[in-house]
């Protein structure tokens, strides 16, 4: 865009806001809040925060507040946490029996344990798909380079329900793949990979994929070409040089997209309800049972706060690597 | 200076007993249609600090990347040491590179960046530290092992660079751009450091650089280079002093050009015709070019004396009137008119103090001998 001659959006909004600040209303709501000591950078900062304040923070303690409840046969389905006695006591009942459940209950523990492993192997395998296929990408022409990435988006322009479900039809006996193989003599007899932990880990995989490309791409793309040169040149073999100046230089990409896929693989209740079999079990399905099956709303409370400290730990680990890279970069 | 030393007789490329030590032979680099590298043949012995000069984009950092192996020669052949380099990757030649932006990797500290090409080796860890510290001593940064590349300063990262590129005793050092980052002040002092370092050493040096000063001060000999040809290779002097094409006398240091045309030509000298000049100019030596032919007279600034009145001298005496001055402190810089008009650039030292100098608009005498003109005839 020119934008010597003409103004440009930016201009013409700045404009605007200059109008809007000088009508008089505006100006004495103003000075209004100056006197309470409230600038404009603190008005805009506190739109993020007020965000989070209403949809995350709330929210959460409305759950952790019902985890801390009974169930009651009820419009919602759990005793109320306060309670008035005679309309002068107030009675707060904390039930911790929710937590001493879901300790004493090997289930919960087990789904747990299953989520972290489930997660823990799809990210595994997104990241074994997703580097090669970051690398090319990145490596490539860049003309090339668009298209690509194109092709690494469009699935999500499809709805993620319906992505799913056609991985039933491609895993199951009958399914494409199958009649192909047998029709190559790869197999004697149909393999059904339906309801197993494998279709689980395909379904997570192909469903994560772009949000681990996506960082490792641009970590990759960030990589000076020289560095590599510098290596080959001192000696080292491609292959040593991708582990010993490749891997950790994109370090950051790799933490970044092994995060993306393994928080929300860990919570991930679709897929395994659709793909997995019954010992798949995983941390979102029983929450979910314990939600709409069980209508045990504080158990299920109690679990989705024991996954949300679970996933504490990890998100905590991406902020210090992040950190420490802004960090060496400065 | 580097082509100044005392104790040399005969020069490597003036023997023709010596065997090169890098060969470049017919060398063409293609990339799509454009040809970076055009039918290059080079020899460059042991021991030499070779420059390779041109403006951005002549073909010599191509020329540069293919001894180091990050390109191959669409065609021609490549030799260092007597051994053919054709299909030899980078990691097993035995040459090391030093690159413009250094290439320091960012995630090791400064003693794992110049350990690096040890431990490709698999040198034991005992000798590595040594060499390491060793290394560090000579380029003054030991007690900076520790840091990391982005802790230190432009020229203390240029160091590392040199330290890591020369650890591994290469025989062969390629220097693309060495001192282009650095600051003017700093460039002088490191120019000298590395020319010592490459007398001690031994290595032969091939540099790669637009800068003619640096050049000058750095090479055995210089290589001119554009369009991917290498126009003219000689002494830093040869080229200043006998450039064989308008380009290189023109691209090394300032020069005033007169465009003529050849009126006698005899064995031992010739006198051209220049109307620039308004008269013709006599040169002292025979040149080879058809009779008639245009031809170029170089002279460089410095050699053209200024005067008030009329010097005893009959050739090479033009008139003309002084239009700019720049006193430079050292020398000061004259920008005369002829009377067709061409303005001469004059170089004059100012070897006493006096308030009497030639001033604007003054008519002035200038001339110089039949020796200082170059006759090149492209």
């Amino acid at each position: 865009m020119s934008g010597v001659a003409q103004p440009n959006l930016g201009q013409v909004l700045s404009g605007l806001l200059q109008a809007l600040l000088g009508w008089a209303p505006v100006r004495a709501a103003q000075g209004r809040l100056k006197d309470w000591g409230v600038t404009g950078r603190m008005a805009v900062t506190a739109v993020p925060y007020l965000w989070l304040l209403v949809f995350f923070l709330v929210p959460f303690f409305i759950v952790l507040k019902i985890s801390f409840s009974s169930v009651e046969i009820a419009m919602p389905p759990f005793a109320p946490l306060i309670q008035w006695a005679d309309d002068k006591v107030m009675l707060i009942r904390l039930n911790l029996g929710n937590y001493q459940f879901l300790w004493e209950d090997e289930l919960y523990s087990s789904a747990l344990l299953n989520s972290l492993k489930m997660a823990g192997v799809s990210t595994t395998l997104a990241l074994l798909v997703g580097y090669p296929m970051a690398y090319g990408i990145a490596r490539s022409s860049r003309e090339w380079r668009n298209i690509l990435l194109m092709l690494v988006m469009l699935p999500f322009w499809t709805s993620f329900l319906l992505r799913v479900y056609a991985w039933i039809g491609l895993l199951g006996i009958n399914s494409p793949i199958n009649q192909m193989l047998l029709a190559l003599g790869l197999i004697d007899e149909p393999v059904s990979l339906l309801q197993t932990d494998w279709a689980v880990y395909i379904g997570i995989v192909y469903s994560y994929l772009p949000f681990m490309v996506l960082p490792l791409y641009t970590a990759i793309e960030k990589l000076d070409g020289t560095l590599l040169e510098a290596a080959a040149d001192l000696g080292c073999r491609p292959t040593r040089t991708f582990f010993s100046i490749t891997l950790p230089l994109t370090k950051e990409g790799i933490v970044a997209g092994c995060m993306l896929v393994f928080i929300p693989a860990t919570g991930e209740f679709v897929i395994p309800a659709l793909l997995g079999g019954p010992d798949s079990l995983m941390i979102g399905r029983v929450l979910w049972e314990e939600f709409f099956n069980n209508r045990d709303w504080p158990v299920a409370s109690a679990v989705a706060i024991l996954l949300l400290l679970l996933l504490v730990g990890p998100i905590m680990l991406y902020q210090r690597v992040q950190q420490a890279a802004g960090g060496a970069h400065r | 200076m580097a082509n100044t030393r005392p104790d040399e007789k005969l020069k490597p490329w003036q023997d023709p007993q010596a065997l090169p030590y890098v060969r470049i032979e017919r060398v063409t680099k293609r990339f799509g249609d454009f040809v970076a590298v055009n039918q290059v043949s080079l020899d460059i012995y042991q021991g030499e600090a070779f420059c390779l000069l041109g403006a951005s984009g002549c073909g010599k950092t191509t020329l540069l990347r293919m001894l180091a192996g990050f390109d191959d020669p669409s065609e021609g052949r490549l030799f260092i040491d007597g051994q053919d380099m054709t299909g030899i990757p980078p990691y097993e030649r035995p040459v090391n590179m030093m690159f413009q932006s250094y290439a320091l990797f960012p995630h090791m500290s400064v003693e794992d960046n110049v350990a690096f090409g040890l431990r490709q080796d698999g040198v034991p860890k005992a000798e590595r530290q040594e060499r390491v510290s060793e290394m560090l001593k000579l380029v003054a940064l030991d007690g900076y092992g520790k840091r990391r590349p982005q802790q230190l300063s432009g020229g203390q990262r240029q160091r590392v660079a040199l330290a890591r590129s020369l650890v591994k005793r290469p025989k062969l050092l390629l220097l693309d751009e060495p001192l282009g980052a650095l600051d003017k002040k700093l460039r002088e002092n490191t120019q000298f450091e590395l020319i010592n370092l490459q007398e001690k050493l031994g290595v032969t040096f091939v540099i790669v650089t637009h800068d003619q000063e640096e050049a000058m001060t750095l090479a055995s000999r210089i290589g001119v280079m554009n369009h991917g040809r290498i126009l003219q290779t000689g002494t830093p002097s040869d080229i200043y002093e006998y450039p064989t094409s308008k380009y290189v006398a023109d691209f090394i240091g300032s020069v005033n050009m007169f465009e003529g045309r050849l009126v006698e030509d005899e064995p031992d000298y010739v006198r051209i015709e220049s109307p620039e000049l308004g008269s013709t100019v006599y040169v002292d030596h025979g040149v080879a070019s058809a009779p008639d032919a245009k031809v170029w007279v170089a002279v460089r600034p410095e050699k053209v004396r200024l005067d008030r009145e009329r010097p005893d001298q009959s050739e090479n005496v033009f008139n003309g009137t002084v239009k700019e001055i720049a006193y430079l402190g050292d020398v000061s810089r004259y920008l005369v008119a002829l009377d067709s008009g061409k303005l001469v650039r004059v170089t004059q030292p100012n070897t006493d103090r006096r308030d009497d100098r030639v001033t604007w608009e003054e008519r002035v005498w200038l001339s110089w001998s039949p020796g200082a003109n170059v006759v090149v005839t492209q």
